[in-house]
């Protein structure tokens, strides 16, 4: 109990993740797979950013109040650029995703999964 | 001067490659193919600059050369590490790359209903991302480059049959949980270390070779890497991807996609967890072997049954891909160089069978196997004796450069004691003759309808298409013939 207390923010980032991969393994519509797609890049980037957090600490901007040497005084950055540039990816990764799912719809009407399998299957008979 | 500053110059010729072909493809859409197979050219001789720079280097006794971005000392900052190991993968990729932009003149107009400018600066930006992959010492940078050529891939992807976008949307809901699984379990290890620096990393691992936490991490990373390099179970979305795609996205994504994937396996079991002693306490490496070899017979076994002639070698690519990320798991010096002889054969091969089969899809504009017979032969003479090169390679008959690296990889299996392993080997050749005899059988036995086929006249297509083709055929019979020198130098790469 003291550990799940304690790590509660990784319980609740799985939790997260979980409902993101369901979305985009269970859900038959495409758009909702790029939603659950994103729910799931969220919640690895609040993994990263729970990860870094410090209580009681503050900006790493050096201050002479502080020593360099106490580290628990300043937070560390490294965690929270990293996750600056996997929102970038996360982005970008999006606009491909509903760029692909445009040219879906212009050639096949549709975005549910059953139809779709179904509009292939017929292409495949002539 | 040039050799500090190496390893930055692949990344920034094709980043400024990419740049120059969408400016001038506003005025000069024909640019952009010389354009991007410059860019690819530039890099494959950076590439043999740097093999031969690292190799005086070894013998002198230094280090590899790395490169700190932006000033920053490597533990701190990002660098890029240009060793023995990344420059091979360097000349397999650009090499292989730079041949078939070359070879895809042809086919710009018949097979690409796209803007020629846009594709070829997506493909240059691919290559980017795959070359940045090889190089960068920083396992953040690392994933960045991973999705820079994902995103690249799966727009070149969509870029083909009416099916085509919604593979490659396939592909990028796996590609993505793929990537990000990878980004968790380096959150897990710079947890653990403190450290995003894969040469840091090495010095820190073993110290915790126990933690669970480092079997977690390595697990995460292994599964993401692993969807881009189509182990076993995580090969789903390969097959669609390479078969509805347009003829040179295939080319120019099959031979050497996985292969990167593939080499970042190495760097990371290898070399950064390397030195953990990891089958000591988890048979992790084991799992992994046999999950390829379990690759090896299932790609074989559809590839057999498939009667179109691109989806066949993709299920032959998961087969071949098995053999590498099994010689990469075994952990010994024989199925190293084994695993590394075949990337360079596999490379070469598959582009050839792909470029073989964009021939005859832009000039029959279908390539169902069951279609093939002996005016093959008569119309396609050089492709045709292309492909027999390949595909002879393919099964592993000597001389040919794909019978010595599969040899090594038997004596490897052997040398680890996984008589199993080595069972699947043969057979799997076995399986490899049954699907490529029976296209030979088709192309130079069968009669086709009519009585002389010979009446055909020859329908092949340009030199510009053949040539590259050839080359690559040929490069197999070279690499065949002189294969000891190469396997020697490959096996010094392996990480002691």
């Amino acid at each position: 109990m003291e550990t799940f207390l304690s790590n509660y923010a990784y319980a609740f980032t799985l939790a997260i993740m979980c409902v993101g991969l369901y979305g985009m393994f269970f859900k038959r519509n495409l758009v909702k797979k790029v939603i659950g797609l994103s729910i799931f890049q969220a919640a690895v980037i609040m993994f990263f950013v729970s990860l870094a957090s410090k209580m009681g600490a503050t900006v790493p901007v050096k201050w002479d109040e502080i020593p360099i040497e106490m580290i628990d005084g300043y937070m560390n950055p490294l965690p929270h650029t990293l996750m600056l540039t996997a929102i970038v990816v996360g982005v970008a990764t999006q606009g491909v995703a509903f760029g692909l799912l445009v040219n879906i719809w212009n050639r096949f009407k549709t975005l549910e999964e059953d139809v779709l399998h179904n509009a292939i299957m017929e292409d495949s008979d002539d | 001067m040039i050799e500090a500053n190496l390893p930055a110059m692949f990344v920034v010729s094709y980043i400024s490659v990419a740049l120059l072909i969408v400016l001038a493809g506003v005025r000069f859409k024909q640019s952009a193919q010389p354009l991007a197979t410059m860019g690819a050219l530039v890099a494959a001789l950076l590439s043999i600059v740097g093999w031969i720079v690292v190799q005086a280097n070894t013998d002198a006794g230094f280090s590899a050369i790395r490169y700190g971005f932006g000033g920053w000392a490597p533990p701190i900052g990002i660098e890029f590490v240009l060793d023995g190991l990344s420059a091979f993968f360097l000349m397999v990729v650009n090499g292989v790359a730079a041949v078939v932009l070359w070879h895809s003149a042809g086919n710009i107009e018949k097979h690409l209903d796209a803007h020629p400018p846009t594709f070829y600066a997506l493909a240059s930006l691919f290559l980017l991302g795959l070359n940045g992959m090889i190089l960068t010492g920083d396992l953040f940078n690392l994933y960045v480059f991973l999705e820079i050529s994902s995103l690249s891939s799966y727009a070149l992807i969509a870029i083909g049959s009416r099916q085509a976008p919604l593979a490659a949307f396939r592909y990028l809901i796996l590609g993505t949980v793929g990537g990000t699984f990878y980004l968790i379990g380096v959150g897990f290890m710079y947890a653990m270390t403190g450290t995003l620096n894969m040469i840091d990393m090495m010095d820190i691992v073993p110290l915790l070779a126990q933690e669970p936490g480092v079997l977690v991490a390595l697990l995460l990373m292994i599964i993401g890497i692993g969807v881009k390099a189509a182990l076993f179970p995580l090969y789903g979305w390969l097959p669609e991807s390479y078969t509805q795609t347009n003829s040179i996205s295939s080319a120019l994504i099959a031979p050497i996609g996985t292969k990167v994937a593939a080499y970042v396996m190495i760097r990371i079991l290898l070399y950064v967890f390397g030195a953990t002693e990891l089958n000591a306490v988890w048979p992790l490496s084991d799992a992994i072997a046999l999950l390829a070899g379990a690759g090896i017979l299932f790609g074989s076994v559809m590839a057999i049954l498939q009667k179109n002639l691109k989806r066949m070698l993709a299920f032959s690519s998961i087969s071949q891909i098995g053999y590498i990320l099994m010689g990469v798991a075994l952990m010994n010096p024989l199925a190293f160089a084994g695993a590394l002889f075949h990337v360079l054969n596999h490379a070469l091969m598959k582009a050839t069978l792909f470029m073989v089969s964009s021939h005859l899809e832009h000039q029959e504009g279908s390539v169902d196997i069951r279609d093939f017979n002996d005016s093959y032969r008569v119309k396609y003479p050089w492709s045709m004796a292309t492909f027999t090169l390949a595909a002879i390679s393919m099964i592993g008959l000597p001389p040919m450069a794909g019978f010595f690296s599969k040899w090594m990889l038997a004596l490897g299996t052997i040398e680890a004691g996984h008589w199993f392993l080595f069972g699947v080997i043969l057979s799997s050749s076995l399986l490899n003759a049954v699907y490529f005899f029976g296209i030979l059988e088709k192309v130079y036995l069968r009669r086709s309808g009519q009585k002389e086929a010979s009446k055909d006249p020859m329908n092949e297509v340009s030199w510009g298409m053949r040539l590259p083709a050839l080359m690559l055929a040929v490069a197999l019979l070279v690499f065949g013939f002189f294969n000891a020198p190469v396997l020697e130098l490959l096996q010094s790469l392996f990480p002691t």
